[in-house]
């Protein structure tokens, strides 16, 4: 009598109440099991239907009994051990397969996930290796704004360029100072890296007229160039930091100029800086004044806006000075410690670019 | 015209400039930095101020402020101006009128 129950697999271990509550597909087992059609839409009562509709009039007699199980079968089997055991083996099959669907699905996941890990280390790879690859979409703080200024689109669709280019640029000089090259062909090379950088300077005066805090914050470039930008770019005598330690052999001209250039360009930047403080200091100023309790009516909003406009001329004037600063030291050099110096700089955002990277995949599980 | 013509030839580093222009106040650091005292001839107070942005647009300043003449020439701009001294033209222009107790901060 009581050797059906032994059988009875209890709902908690078949575990198919847990799946069904996420996995519709689940439900679809169910449903072609169980043919009389019952509900599936609860787990609950997957299994009561059965029993229900085989046995209604069997489950009143059960309370007397006294088995609490809501299932119970003892009674049942008496009349239909059968269709009981046929049930119950069904019951069996169905979880059986939902356990199988279910390692399936988790294996998909698995699998999906590392495919995931795979795309993000090539990414990571690209990032590093200097291809630009939206640095600007990784940023919440963007937001739907700047992809839809098309001055701005336009521009980071051309910076992704232009950093290819600059690559294939720095490959181009180390292989050409390894090996022997005509100074005709290293003159050619250098132009054309100066040239590069001044299209940049050409690129970021359109951008900063359809956006000029796009400029100014950086977001285009990677973190770690970001943390030493200076007006929208990087300072111009920290260029000069950069190059020096690559020329050996000086004249004592050279020296001089060099040193000179130091001086001029750092009183420069300090009188830029201090312009642009200014400008910062006015537009507190104007977004301050107004009546206390007058929410964001700007009083003088004309003239605010005009504070703004004139961030323009500022990151224009900061790329000036990045523009002479290139421009004096190539006066200033020989062509070879030029194509050195334009190669440490190249290499030397190349090395930004890939800490950046370093540092946004630190926290990654290994794999 | 006249004014402008007067004004920028007035002894030493003569600087036109608006208050509001902040390009201008850079311009007028860069000289206090390399002791120099230019002349300020602040032009939005001034009744004439368009027909002197006028005058030394024709005169050829890139931007009508900051104007900056020395010795009664015009340099330039802001641009011109950094262009010459990163090229270290400037100092040897304005040697005249450094002076020597002014120091820069």
């Amino acid at each position: 009598m009581n050797s059906t129950s032994t059988h009875f697999v209890p709902p908690s271990r078949v575990g198919i109440y847990e799946p069904l509550h996420q996995f519709g597909m689940w439900g679809e087992t169910f449903k072609s099991n169980i043919g009389n059609g019952g509900s599936v839409n609860t787990p609950n009562h997957i299994l009561i239907p059965n029993i229900q509709k085989l046995d209604n009039n069997n489950l009143s007699e059960d309370t007397s009994h006294g088995t609490p199980h809501m299932f119970d079968q003892e009674a049942s089997t008496s009349r239909h051990p059968d269709k009981i055991q046929r049930r119950l083996a069904q019951n069996r099959e169905a979880a059986r397969k939902s356990r199988l669907r279910k390692k399936a699905y988790v294996q998909q996941l698995e699998t999906s996930r590392l495919k995931l890990i795979q795309l993000e280390q090539e990414l990571d790879r690209a990032r590093q290796q200097g291809f630009y690859v939206g640095n600007g979409i990784d940023t919440s703080s963007l937001g739907l704004s700047e992809t839809m200024n098309p001055g701005i689109a336009a521009f980071e669709m051309k910076y992704g360029h232009w950093i290819e280019e600059q690559n294939r640029q720095i490959c181009e000089l180390r292989t050409v100072l390894h090996g022997h090259v005509t100074d005709v062909e290293l003159r050619s090379l250098v132009e054309n890296t100066m040239k590069h950088y001044f299209e940049l300077f050409r690129m970021k005066s359109a951008a900063a007229k359809a956006d000029v805090f796009f400029v100014m914050s950086g977001m285009w470039r990677t973190s770690a160039e970001r943390f030493f930008l200076w007006i929208g770019g990087f300072r111009p005598s920290d260029l000069l930091k950069v190059l020096l330690p690559h020329f050996d052999v000086m004249t004592d001209q050279q020296v001089l100029d060099v040193c000179n250039l130091r001086q001029s360009c750092q009183q420069a930047e300090d009188a830029l800086y201090q312009g642009m403080e200014k400008l910062q200091h006015t537009l507190a100023e104007c977004v301050a004044r107004g009546g206390l309790g007058e929410g964001n009516y700007i009083p003088q909003v004309n003239s605010a806006m005009e504070r703004l406009e004139a961030l323009v001329s500022f990151v224009n004037q900061a790329d000036h000075l990045r523009h002479e600063t290139l421009q004096q030291m190539h006066r200033i050099l020989t062509t070879r410690q030029a194509a050195r110096g334009l190669l440490a700089l190249g290499e030397y955002f190349q090395r930004l670019r890939a800490l950046s990277s370093s540092w946004a995949t630190r926290h990654r599980e290994p794999t | 015209m006249d004014k402008v013509m007067r004004m920028s030839s007035e002894k030493g580093v003569v600087i036109f400039t608006k208050s509001s222009c902040c390009l201008c106040y850079t311009v007028q650091i860069l000289f206090r930095d390399l002791r120099v005292q230019p002349t300020i001839h602040e032009i939005d107070n001034d009744p004439d101020c368009r027909e002197i942005e006028k005058a030394l647009l024709r005169i050829g300043c890139s931007t009508a402020v900051p104007a900056v003449f020395v010795g009664g020439k015009l340099v330039g701009s802001t641009n011109e101006v950094m262009s010459l001294h990163l090229s270290g033209s400037l100092v040897p222009l304005i040697k005249p009128y450094q002076s020597l107790l002014y120091q820069a901060n």
